[in-house]
Formats: structure tokens, sequence, C-alpha cells
């Protein structure tokens, strides 16, 4: 199969920087082929007017739940990638906390099997502990053979800190990370939501910042005494930033992530009681939020990472305590930190770019990313001037579970091409 | 102004007219409970449901009885923890009520928001009678009007609330309420008992009762110690509660003769205030519970009896 995007705002980076630049782009099998001014359409070519339309590399999340096997009801490997493909990405990481857990080599398979057959690229990763456990470790070894991108309890901190710093030192000769779900539960105890003035006016138990703080300083040291790579998943404190920051001036491995929903929603969104403002780590208040832009702005956090967690109606349909936490993310994420953050003019496109795309393909080991000659296809086409209203119905996700809907948003994908497939939208 | 709501979820966001609309409908009921025969029809053919969750004698038998002196047929239900276990959702319990043809549902649950939560997908207005560590409106109205027939404003009174501020919805109403109608409030606890942010709703902190000003408190607000609190690690023993933040007759005399006394019941007599206190003539424990009556008249009237304007019976 041929693609050519004719006319686009061509999202290029080089050695100088990145570059909005008016061109036309040609697909072949799975690889770009050649980028250009104004280039003539071959027989057979599939032809996708861009016109106006920004065309980048693909979009990656570093962190989805899929929810299989096991939670089929919430959703698949292949509608969470359909998902993925409508939100304009082309690679997702899933994490393990299914059920059974993703703990072994044959997990893996079972997983990359089904893979196969989904919309965007799905990379798989392992727990640390056997059965997400948090006692013993994993079979490291075997689940980095069969494909993981790294390591994680994720949904569950390691609260034994001998257990997180011998996953730390074991994993090291792997060259993965382990990927810190950073959550001190006795800090956290019941709590539903941030700690600050709108958990005492709502009355809900409050989660204070230093649940989240505390194992982010633990897992910083940690990783330094064994010289191991550490990735913070959805950093959400202003102090897990001032600690991440430090430590990266220190030469320390990290990397983190930072979901769209704290970086565009705080704590006053729960006053609605709207149980899908309810997540874990919570969203924090505006000084939390500020920290958190500013570090998106100077490369402190390295990557946007929806935490994409699907629940079913009937989970969310209910009172504030009983409600699962998590939200899902796949779809509106793109026009979400659009609409927030570029539009008003806080962030720049390319660094959201950045954010979403090249950076997290350099955690991955991507090599082939980016919209060069030779890369891989994975491609997104975006409509900047495109409004549409968030409605969950519209979703491929199998749940809803969604706290923007209703809201109005611009900077839509319309395209997704995935491996030189066209995964979402049509041709016109 | 015209009554316009159909629940009474809280008073974070009742405006002062409204607050008065209410506490003057309840002060006219009120004028009535000295007759033998205390029946007005103005209910009739209404039903009010009392959905209760958590163990309640008094706010449920008050909206029981305030329900009856108006006529409606009221009916409680009080739902174990064992239906909750098999899966009974709140929502399908609401909603069977209602297509039952009740006219208000009055709740009382552990969670915070669930009258919000009910609110948003039910016809029937919802009376909240207090949700988790949220709000108690009627408490705070049954309180502010007790205030009102011993005050003549409340303009610059000095409120003083002790004990668990971070877990009492009834401190929360009060706070609303008090503040709106022009008072000033101070709280004071164990600093573990105290949440945070409450400076932005005006209110000061005295971190111990020699903080606590009260000399000058014209309202002493002393708010029920839960003894799980201490199970949970917030404060070392109900006897060092008691040394530190109970109100006795010692911390009394440092205080104005004409000091109102309240406490929202069930007190534990001996712990967050003694028997003396609680039976003395400053207290107004007795008044609260009457006024809760009327209080909850005013109530069932407006949301549900048509009640635009405040009742005048003279």
């Amino acid at each position: 199969m041929s693609i050519l995007i004719k006319q686009g705002k061509l999202l290029l980076k080089d050695t100088d920087g990145h570059h909005l630049t008016a061109g036309s782009l040609r697909i072949e099998g799975s690889r770009i082929v050649s980028i250009g001014r104004d280039i003539q359409p071959q027989a057979g070519d599939i032809i996708i007017d861009a016109t106006d339309k920004i065309v980048g590399p693909g979009l990656i999340d570093t962190h989805v739940h899929l929810r299989e096997p096991g939670r089929e009801d919430k959703e698949t490997i292949a509608t969470g990638a359909k998902a993925a493909a409508a939100g304009g990405f082309t690679t997702i990481v899933c994490m393990p906390n299914t059920t059974p857990p993703i703990d072994s080599g044959a997990t893996i398979s079972a997983i990359l099997l089904k893979a196969k057959e989904a919309s965007v690229r799905v990379i798989p990763v392992g727990c640390v502990t056997k059965g997400r456990k948090g006692q013993e470790l994993a079979e490291i070894g075997e689940l980095v053979e069969a494909g993981v991108w790294g390591i994680s309890d994720d949904g569950d901190p390691i609260v034994d800190g001998e257990i997180m710093r011998r996953a730390l030192e074991y994993s090291r000769p792997f060259g993965i990370p382990v990927i810190s779900h950073a959550e001190d539960p006795r800090l956290m105890g019941k709590g539903v939501m941030h700690e600050g003035f709108i958990s005492t006016i709502l009355g809900l138990p409050g989660i204070p910042a230093e649940a989240e703080s505390v194992m982010v300083a633990r897992d910083l040291l940690l990783a330094k005494a064994t010289n191991s790579w550490v990735h913070i998943a959805h950093v959400s404190t202003k102090e897990s930033i001032e600690l991440i920051t430090a430590a990266k001036a220190r030469g320390i491995k990290v990397s983190c992530e930072v979901t769209p929903h704290h970086l565009v929603l705080t704590d006053e969104a729960v006053q609605s009681f709207d149980t899908n403002t309810k997540v874990n780590p919570p969203l924090r208040s505006k000084e939390h939020v500020e920290a958190l832009r500013k570090a998106l702005t100077s490369g402190v956090i390295d990557c946007i990472a929806t935490d994409h967690a699907p629940h079913t109606w009937e989970e969310k349909d209910c009172d504030y305590m009983q409600a699962e936490f998590g939200l899902i993310g796949l779809e509106t994420a793109l026009p979400l930190l659009y609409t927030h953050l570029v539009k008003p003019g806080l962030l720049e496109l390319a660094t959201l770019w950045e954010r979403m795309s090249y950076q997290p393909a350099k955690l991955l080991g991507l090599t082939d990313h980016g919209l060069a000659v030779g890369n891989r296809a994975d491609i997104v086409i975006m409509d900047e001037a495109l409004a549409k209203t968030v409605d969950p119905k519209t979703f491929f996700s199998r749940s809803s579970n969604t706290p923007f809907a209703g809201e109005q948003l611009f900077g839509w994908p319309v395209v997704t091409i995935v491996g030189g497939n066209i995964a979402f939208g049509e041709a016109k | 102004m015209a009554w316009q709501r159909k629940d009474l979820l809280g008073l974070a966001d009742l405006s002062a007219e409204e607050t008065e609309t209410l506490l003057r409908s309840a002060l006219s009921f009120k004028g009535v409970f000295q007759r033998s025969v205390k029946k007005f029809p103005t209910l009739r053919g209404k039903t009010v449901v009392n959905l209760f969750y958590e163990p309640s004698t008094r706010t449920r038998s008050s909206f029981e009885i305030a329900g009856k002196w108006l006529s409606a047929d009221v009916i409680n239900v009080s739902v174990s923890n064992s239906s909750v276990v098999k899966g009974e959702s709140l929502k399908d319990t609401a909603k069977t009520l209602e297509a039952m043809g009740v006219d208000a549902i009055v709740l009382r649950h552990s969670v915070a928001g669930t009258p919000q939560y009910l609110a948003r997908c039910l016809r029937p207005a919802v009376i909240n009678a207090g949700d988790g560590a949220h709000e108690h409106p009627t408490q705070a109205l049954l309180d502010l009007l007790t205030l009102k027939e011993r005050w003549d404003s409340f303009q610059d009174k000095d409120a003083l609330i002790i004990g668990d501020i971070r877990h009492s919805r009834v401190a929360k109403s009060n706070i609303y309420g008090l503040r709106r109608l022009g008072a000033k409030v101070t709280v004071c606890g164990p600093a573990t008992l105290i949440p945070p942010g409450l400076e932005k709703l005006g209110v000061e902190v005295a971190e111990s009762l020699d903080d606590a000003k009260l000399e000058t408190a014209d309202l002493i607000y002393v708010l029920r110690i839960q003894r799980e609190r201490q199970e949970e690690g917030l404060f070392p023993s109900l006897r060092e509660y008691s040394r530190l933040f109970g109100l006795n007759a010692a911390r009394m005399e440092r205080t104005k003769p004409e000091v109102v006394v309240m406490h929202p019941g069930p007190a534990n007599l001996g712990v967050e205030i003694t028997t003396e206190v609680a039976y003395s003539k400053a207290s107004s424990i007795q008044e609260q519970v009457t006024n809760g009556v009327a209080v909850r008249m005013a109530v069932l009237y407006h949301l549900i009896g048509g009640g635009r304007q405040s009742v005048d019976l003279d």
C-alpha cells in the first residue's frame, strides 16, 4: 500500500529543532519514502489532502490500562487500540495489572498475539513481582526476552523498600526501567481526593501530596544507590517535581510522565461530586498543577501519558467512596492539551509533540520514529480548527468514564497512520 | 423572595435570605407547639421517606414528627449495612421510592455527596439529613434558630466551635450559616482534627482552649467526639481529650454570663462536656431538640408544601 499526504504543515525535527514546514509526504509499505514541497502521486497512491492541517509523528502513550485479560467488560486490547488510534496514538504501552497479572513470558506472548491484530502498536509492561503481590521478583529476564518495555506493579506501589531496591538492581543489566507507582498506602489511607481546602469543604477523606512525594524520594535514592533507571509514573505533586529536578541535576537515571488530567484539572473539579473526577493520584490543587505545567515546559517531565483507566458505568454510577479510581484519556488527550495549553499560548505545539511523541519514543528506544525518510510511517494528521464536543457515546473505548464529557475542544486528530496503514479516519 | 429550591443539600450555597425565610417559618411553626393540637393540613396527601443509611434516633424522629404535624405520610426506611453488602445500590433504592410516588427523600448517609448524587437523578425533593463529613443543614438551621431566639442579631457575635472539626458535618454547616448571618467563627480542637484551608472560609483556628478566648465567646458549640478517631490514632485518649478540650465548670468560669452552650447530641457526658455544664442555665441543648422539629417543618413546607413565602400564622 502507498499513501500520499498532500500539502500539510509537516512537523519536522532536525538538529536545529522543530520546523513547521508546508509540504507533502509519501509512504510505501510501512515506511516514509519521500518528503518534499510538492510530491506527485504515483499510481495506486491513496491521497490524503492535509491542507491547513498539522502532520506530525504519531503520539506515544507510555501508560494505558487495556484490562485484557480479565476485565474485557471495561476494555480489550482491540477496543483500547482503536481508541488510541482515534486519539492520534500509534504506539501504546499497557500496564500489567490485569487478571491474571502479566508476570510471565507466557502472558506477555498472549498479549502480543492479540496486539498483532490491534490498530496500533502495543508494547507491554510486565510485573515487578510475581502475581503483583509485592513479595518476590517476577522472572524479569524472561519478561524482557518476551518483549516488555519495563516492569511495574502499577495500580499498587511496591511498599517494601527492599523489594524495590532489588528490582532496580536486578533490572539494571537489562537496561529497562522500573516504573514506580509512587504511593505510601498508609499516608493515602482511605483518601479519595487531594487533601486540601476542597476536601475540607466537601468532607471527603483526603490524600496528602506527601503520600506520593515521600515514595518518589525513596525511589530516587534507591535508583541512585543501584545506578538503575526509575521511571516515575503519573507525577502529580510540586514536591515530586522538586525531587526529580534535583535528581536529574545529580545525574540520577530518572524519567517521568504526567497525565493530561493532572495538567488541566484541579481538585475543584471534585466539587460536583462527579465520580469521573476520582482518580489516583488525585486531581491536585492549583499550586501543584502550576508546578507540573512548568516542569512540562522545562523538560523535567519527559512525557505525557494518559493513564487511560476504563471502568464500567456501574463502577462509576455510585457514591464517591465506592467509585473506582481512574478515568479514560486516549481519545481526548491531544485536543484537551491543545485546547488548554497550546491554543492559549501556554505551550508550544512543538513542545507538546516532544512530550507526546519524540520523548516517549526515545524512552521506548524507538529509533525509527519521526517524520524522516526511512522511518516507520507512524503519523497523525490533526486539525487545529476542528471544534468538537466530547461525547463518550462516540468513543471507540468500551468505557465512557471521562470528566470532560460535554466540553468543546479543538485540535482533533483526523487521520492516524500506523506502520503505513490507516488506523483511523478516511482519506479525502 | 419566593422560594425556588427543589432540594436542601447544604448551607454552603444557601443565601442569607433563604436562611432567614426558613428560620422565620420555623419560628411561626414553633409558635403553635404549646397548643394541644399541633397538626396542620399543609402536606396532606404527600409522602416523605426517611432513608437512613446510618443509625440515628433524634434526626430521624425529628423529621418524622415534623412530617406528621404537617399531615404528611412519613415512612422510615433504615438500610442496614447488610443490604449494602448485598449490592443494593443507593440509586436503585431511591429510584424505587421515586417510582412509588414519594414527594421527598430525607437522606442520611455516611458518604459525602450522596444527596447531590440523588438530587441529580431524582424527581422528588432531596433533603440532606447528614452526609459523611460534608453537611448537616437542618442541624445548623435548628442551631441558628436557637441562637436567633436569644440574640437580637448575629452581627459580630463570637462563636467558638470545639472538637473534631475535620470529620464534622455539623461544624461545616454551622460555619456557613453563622458566617452568612454575620457572626465570627473560631474553631478549636486537636491539631490532627483541624482540616486544612479553614481560613478561606473566614474561620480562625485556635490550637488550644487557652488561645480560644473563652472570655469573649457568645456561643460555645461543643461537638461530639467519636471514639473511633482515637482508634485511628488521631488523638491519644479520651482522657487527654477531655483534659485539653472538654468543657467543664472551671472553663465556664472564664466565660461571659450570657454565653450560650450548644451540642448537637448525643453528648459523651464527662468527655467533651461535663454533665454539670450540659444541664446548666447556659446550655440550650433541650431547646435545640425542640427547634429541630420546627426547622424541619419549615424545610418540608418550603420544599414540598408549595411554600413560596415564609409562613405567618399570626
